[in-house]
């Protein structure tokens, strides 16, 4: 498995990636309109950032100040120091409430957990209301975007997908058509749902409440309709004061879609009457994370996208072809963290163009980290070998500076008069998928010393 | 023994101390806040109508109203339904038309707040068909900031922003209103009590 063997099923064609490219630059021009609305935008991503580093730095204070308010709201706190703790903490309160049924509202932790087969393994039936989520569950295929689920789907693809399992006409994508019989469909698993199961994009530490961000409602819908609701949030998420909200808030949607706030903003304080509310506080290697001086900053992360709107290789190549359930430039630096040698190629898959960086609401210093994740897997794994080895080769060649200066002239000549075969193989990693650039004339030291001694 | 390990995990691997941030941002400068809202709640797809009382705004609500049989809310003249009187939300699921009145509305953004003292069950404004919220223009204010300001003071158990129909864009980017909940929204603005 790597970033490159991946990308190359996806830009096989030509047409697709100019399209995934075009759809998510227009998100990004979005975010822009957006963003440059209002000249405080800089200081909202300082005073984020701010207390993003804050509250890790107080991260058990204030996580048992959470547990404390929000127990006292009549909110059940669980916690999960992993994936599979977090799964039977889930499955234990389906059983004790017979649960068979459930509707769940997207959540990239329950990706992370690997939540879904679990459940029907045990089997519940579980239905991802998104309605991208939906359409990558009927396809049997993960979120390639953590905001855009279904991004790299066509509409028509999506056509195909609800005449199988929707039993829809066919309607050549008319994504009017399409959305109307998900919401007849998903109103009736609503209905039926013996359970609800949400993420959450912030908990408040002085309230013990937390948020949940929709466009849809898809979240509402189910949470109010049944008895039981059940929150997994991952540790990081947790901010310090009420007012901090504002600030988080303000920044999330316009960074994820150009929108000024998401449709809904909903605030979960205490159970509704007669119903039971849950929250699970997961960790699976946020607390290593967090001990990783370099790479602490990637936890300040709301999951709001901007920097795979933005990065020129994600919107080239596609979210699957990171095979992370975070894809994307922040999927490249938390990725490694939970397994380095799995995730080996991910950090190359940048341009370290700091795109990524400039669009953070919350000022991770994305680009950075990817450099740093490059030298310490170059140390610890393995990189290609071709390239390593003329990496190598470079090396010892720039500290002799009279072969550098003969082998500069020889490759200039060899360049033109080589055939392909030699120029583009497999010792060459540069020369895949692109032409090597025409060689100069002559070299720049040749130049230079041509025009000094003509300047005099 | 998640909690402990947890709890363990941090304090062994988080940074020394650092402050935390003041949150002083400027506020409004000057903007029409009626005139900020109108913009962008009309940008995130809704509509917005001035009434001069609340009698008007009934009777805009009576106007729109069409063939709706199922509607429920704040004007109860209009009303064929009584929420009080429903007790599983389930039943919800016939309603056409849900009208509440809005505690705050954010000009910055046109969120307007409901909770459930409002709302009498959580799930009204998101399972009827189409929702009518109504607003007076002194409960603006113009960022988010000086919302939760105000809603320091608030006790609810449950309470959300709407700024909206709900809506989507999973379909190849091409915004569709009516995803799962309202298929739109009309804010009545009233002038100030």
């Amino acid at each position: 498995m790597s970033h490159p063997s991946e990308a190359k099923k996806f830009v096989k064609n030509e047409n697709r990636v100019n399209w995934h490219d075009q759809s998510l630059w227009h998100v990004r021009e979005k975010r822009d309109k957006a963003v440059n609305l209002f000249p405080e935008w800089e200081q909202l991503r300082e005073k984020a950032s701010q207390i993003k580093s804050h509250s890790l730095s107080n991260l058990d204070y204030y996580l048992e100040e959470f547990e404390k308010n929000a127990t006292a709201n009549g909110i059940k706190v669980h916690w999960a120091s992993d994936a599979i703790e977090h799964n039977e903490i889930v499955f234990n309160i389906f059983r004790e409430h017979g649960v068979r049924r459930i509707v769940k509202s997207k959540s990239m932790l329950t990706e992370e957990c690997h939540l879904n087969p679990f459940l029907e393994k045990h089997g519940v039936e579980v239905i991802d209301s998104d309605l991208g989520e939906r359409i990558v569950q009927l396809a049997k295929e993960t979120p390639s975007h953590i905001v855009m689920p279904a991004i790299h789907k066509k509409k028509i693809e999506i056509d195909e997908l609800f005449q199988k399992h929707l039993h829809t006409r066919p309607s050549n994508g008319d994504e009017n058509y399409l959305t109307a019989a998900a919401r007849e469909h998903l109103r009736q698993k609503f209905m039926k749902a013996d359970a609800a199961l949400t993420g959450v994009n912030f908990g408040i530490a002085e309230t013990g409440e937390f948020v949940v961000c929709t466009n849809e409602g898809n979240a509402d819908m189910g949470v109010h309709l049944t008895p039981l609701h059940i929150a997994s949030m991952g540790i990081e998420k947790i901010i310090p004061r009420y007012e901090d909200l504002g600030v988080f808030i303000r920044l999330l949607a316009r960074s994820a879609t150009g929108q000024h706030v998401t449709t809904y903003t909903s605030q979960f304080r205490k159970p509704r009457e007669g119903a039971e509310l849950h929250i699970i506080l997961v960790d699976n290697g946020r607390t290593v994370q967090l001990g990783r001086e370099k790479y602490r900053r990637s936890l300040h992360c709301i999951r709001c996208g901007a920097c795979m709107n933005t990065c020129p290789v994600y919107r080239r190549s596609g979210g699957h072809s990171y095979q992370s359930v975070v894809p994307g430039p922040i999927g490249s630096i938390l990725s490694p963290g939970i397994d380095m040698k799995k995730h080996a190629s991910l950090p190359f898959a940048s341009s370290l163009c700091g795109s990524c960086s400039d669009v953070c609401p919350v000022k991770i210093d994305i680009h950075k980290q990817l450099y740093s994740w490059r030298q310490d897997i170059t140390r610890e794994a393995n990189e290609e070998p071709a390239k390593k080895f003329s990496m190598r080769f470079a090396g010892w060649l720039f500290t002799h500076p009279n072969l550098y200066k003969k082998a500069g002239k020889f490759g200039r000549k060899a360049l033109k008069i080589l055939p392909r075969w030699m120029i583009y193989n497999s010792l060459n990693a540069w020369g895949k998928q692109r032409e090597i650039p025409e060689p100069p004339k002559q070299s720049f030291q040749e130049w230079y010393q041509q025009n000094r001694q003509k300047n005099g | 023994m998640g909690k402990a390990e947890i709890l363990k995990a941090i304090k062994k691997n988080k940074p020394e101390k650092l402050p935390i941030p003041s949150l002083d941002f400027p506020s409004s400068n000057g903007q029409d806040l009626k005139t900020l809202y109108e913009e962008r709640l009309t940008a995130g797809g809704g509509e917005v109508i001035s009434a001069k009382d609340k009698a008007e705004a009934e009777a805009i609500v009576k106007e729109r109203m069409g063939d709706y049989k199922f509607v429920a809310g704040a004007f109860e003249a209009l009303n064929t339904i009584d929420l009080s009187a429903i007790r599983d939300p389930h039943e919800l699921e016939l309603l056409d038309l849900a009208v509440f009145e809005g505690v705050l509305g954010v000009a910055e953004n046109g969120a307007i707040w409901v909770n459930e003292e409002v709302l009498v069950h959580r799930a009204a404004p998101f399972i009827t068909q189409h929702l009518v919220l109504f607003i007076r223009e002194d409960q603006l204010v113009d960022k988010m900031h000086e919302a939760y300001k105000r809603l320091r003071a608030h006790d609810y158990g449950h309470g959300v922003f709407i700024a909206g129909p709900s809506k989507t864009a999973d379909i190849e980017q091409s915004l569709v209103i009516g995803a799962h909940g309202p298929k739109s929204l009309l804010v009545i603005m009233l002038p100030p009590a």
